[in-house]
């Protein structure tokens, strides 16, 4: 792989709030490649949002602790001031959010908005500015942009909100765009001309996407590595057809037996994860997945895995504690449909107890 | 079967056929519209035209099964759920329950009726009293139509409630702020089916939820409605969802029904173009499979309700319309395979095989 866009290594993000720490992201490393998208799938809370929001130096306040290190164009994002940061948002790096409506300010012209966009990071004319803005508004496919462009944001609606907003996400050309769940307010039809439009522009603009979602069909058509986070770390990570071919974590078992598939029997029933996500003030001991996993060991409680190798694939890491053959076994017996018990029962049988 | 159903495409009798099933009918609901006005003026108020949220709808559900509703938001098919349950009240049209007319009676002959027909509502923030305890919540139903008067009785009753939809019944005594999203939506299907009743409307009840937890309630809708025989309507815009939980399924489209089909039918071979386009675009959690199907991408958005397109309300949208699409309303009638469309140019096999990634090899 060619020299990473951002690289972020032991990434920490903590908030000390009235009832305790909380520990939002709590050591995440990963690499993005010129032109690659990087998928971040986790449940509410698993921090996914956070360390991109951190990415973006959004997150800094009184409360935070930050540490690790974020490289991005030769430098440390965590050491720049935020007049330095301010520079390279929405010029270097951009960002889209989920709620367009909300992200629009709603009292001025689309064109406007943009325009500021443009003058914030150069200096042009705003003539200039709004020919661009035009340009970009034409790419993004909105049609007759040159009338669009004096419009308000209620006179467009969700799925045109959404383009406006990747209109002035790449309106400077940034090398990378932090994607946070950009369709899921959307109806499929157009979360569909979304998604087009976003590997249409990602193909002739080269940027770098950091894709944010909880919905694995999105992601598996979107991005070409996948990180699976839960409680604040990455537990799993590795290229697209990996994750969904050979997953090599019980937690991505489980998120990807939560989803109904539409080529499956209906009667099969889901099997989804046990439980629910612990509280990040109180982590689990060990292994933080153990109290949801089903094929927990005595040790899993006191040892802390990594995130680490799997065996026979660089490319693909796993913070699992159970021995990778274990590990091939269930995912094998599960694959043919064998419920997690069973799956428990064929590999584990006889060999620690929980 | 798809001889007979073909044999019958486009004559009257395959129309009524339309609404009617083979089981027990529970609900027959005919022609049903909901207009809602839109005024203007300051102190004379006129009105200047109306939203026409639904416009015309009609089916059958039969008792026992789960009947999906599907849409793209603004389809009109809350608005169908709520009208079913007498939420709205109906602008025209005919709504039967085991027989009796409900769409004209008045609130108070609602009562009975509504001990039978609940309603499970998609945001569990908004939906529970944050107030009040979880116990009196779920005792709530109990509590309005004079049942379980005794304290320890409706206590008890409560308790069990808890328990059937997984939840711990020494939670009694707490608000729903201490319960997590999904728990949350286990207090609001609890009260559902306090009353026992013969009817569930779910609206879009996992679309708030994480996917495990989504997962979670799926299965306990699932078991509820097999141990209690419930009816369900079941609305969401999720297709694979939808797919999952439903018997039967009809497609809306400004305020219409464009296709009702038996799941299997539907997914395996959707024959208006419409449906085609709403599985073309679902997401698959299967890179090798996504790379292989050819996606139909619906252009533009869906127009205003105020003022639909006239004859085939699609046409505006569709990549097979011709003339005859924008002069003559296709009715709902049997077609190929024995769905229900609403369609000049129902999709062929070869059509769906391209495009449709659910579509089975058949």
């Amino acid at each position: 792989m060619s020299e990473p866009i951002l690289s972020v290594r032991d990434l920490k993000v903590h908030f000390n709030t009235d009832d305790g720490r909380v520990k939002a992201v709590d050591g995440v490393s990963y690499d993005i490649g010129p032109g690659r998208t990087l998928g971040i799938v986790g449940e509410s809370g698993s921090g996914k949002s956070v360390s991109s929001l951190t990415v973006m130096g959004l997150t800094r306040s009184k409360i935070s602790d930050i540490s690790g290190e974020i490289h991005f164009g030769g430098r440390d994002l965590l050491t720049l001031s935020e007049s330095e940061m301010r520079s390279l948002r929405g010029e270097e790096i951009a960002m889209i959010f989920q709620d367009p409506l909300s992200s629009l300010h709603p009292f001025y012209r689309i064109g406007d908005q943009l325009v500021e966009a443009v003058q914030a990071h150069h200096k042009v004319s705003k003539a200039a500015a709004l020919d661009k803005a035009i340009e970009l508004l034409r790419l993004v496919g909105i049609p007759e942009p040159k009338d669009r462009v004096g419009g308000y944001p209620h006179e467009f609606s969700g799925g045109m909100r959404q383009r406006v907003m990747i209109a002035m996400a790449l309106i400077n050309e940034p090398k990378l765009l932090i994607a946070d769940e950009p369709t899921t307010a959307l109806d499929v039809t157009v979360q569909a001309q979304i998604l087009e439009l976003m590997i249409r522009l990602k193909a002739e603009l080269h940027t770098s996407i950091v894709f944010i979602t909880h919905d694995l069909g999105v992601v598996a058509e979107m991005a070409d590595d996948i990180a699976v986070m839960y409680a604040g770390r990455i537990v799993e990570f590795g290229p697209t057809e990996t994750i969904f071919d050979s997953p090599q974590h019980p937690y991505t078992w489980g998120l990807l037996g939560s989803i109904p598939k539409l080529d499956a029997s209906r009667d099969e029933p889901l099997v989804p994860v046990t439980g629910r996500p612990p509280s990040l003030i109180n982590l689990p001991s060990g292994c933080s997945f153990h109290p949801r996993c089903p094929y927990v060991r005595d040790a899993h409680k006191r040892v802390e895995p990594t995130l680490e190798p799997v065996k026979g694939d660089p490319g693909h890491r796993s913070a699992c504690l159970l021995d990778s053959d274990v590990r091939d076994r269930i995912w094998e017996d599960l694959r043919e449909g064998k419920l997690p018990a069973e799956a428990r029962a064929d590999v584990m049988a006889g060999d620690g107890a929980p | 079967m798809t001889d007979r159903m073909s044999d019958l495409a486009a004559t009257d009798e395959s129309r009524e056929l339309a609404h009617r099933t083979d089981g027990e009918t529970l609900f027959e609901i005919r022609d049903l519209v909901k207009h809602f006005p839109l005024t203007s003026g300051m102190l004379i108020r006129k009105q200047v035209g109306a939203v026409r949220a639904v416009d015309g709808v009609s089916f059958d559900v039969k008792r026992g099964e789960t009947l999906g509703l599907v849409g793209e938001s603004g389809c009109g098919k809350s608005t169908t759920g709520r009208l079913m349950l007498r939420l709205l009240d109906p602008t025209s049209g005919s709504i039967k329950f085991e027989g009796e007319e409900i769409a004209s009676i008045k609130p108070k002959e609602l009562v009975a009726f509504r001990r039978d027909a609940q309603m499970i509502f998609q945001d569990p923030y908004s939906s529970l009293n944050p107030r009040k305890t979880v116990g009196s919540i779920i005792g709530e139903p109990f509590a309005i139509h004079n049942l379980k008067t005794g304290e320890g009785e409706r206590r008890k009753a409560v308790q069990d409630l808890m328990d059937t939809v997984g939840l711990n019944p020494e939670h009694f005594n707490r608000y729903p702020h201490e319960f997590s999203g999904g728990q949350r939506q286990r207090i609001g299907v609890a009260r559902a089916i306090a009353l026992r009743p013969k009817l569930i409307v779910a609206d879009e009840p996992v679309s708030a939820l994480d996917v495990s937890i989504q997962a979670q309630v799926l299965n306990l809708l699932r078991d509820l409605q097999r141990d209690l025989g419930l009816t369900l309507i079941f609305i969401a815009h999720d297709l694979s969802v939808v797919r999952h939980m439903c018997d039967r399924v009809a497609v809306m489209y400004l305020g219409r029904i464009v296709e009702l089909a038996s799941s299997d039918q539907l997914y395996g071979h959707p024959r208006m173009p419409y449906t085609g386009a709403l599985m073309s675009a679902v997401p698959i959690a299967d890179p090798r499979l996504a790379a292989t199907k050819k996606r139909q991408i619906l252009g533009g958005d869906v127009p205003s309700p105020t003022n639909p397109p006239p004859a085939c309300r699609f046409h505006t949208r569709c990549w097979k319309a011709q003339d005859v699409c924008r002069q003559d309303d296709p009715p709902l009638e049997a077609k190929d395979g024995g769905n229900f469309a609403a369609c000049h140019f129902p999709l062929t096999d070869a059509e769906v095989a391209e495009r449709v990634p659910t579509a089975r090899r058949i």
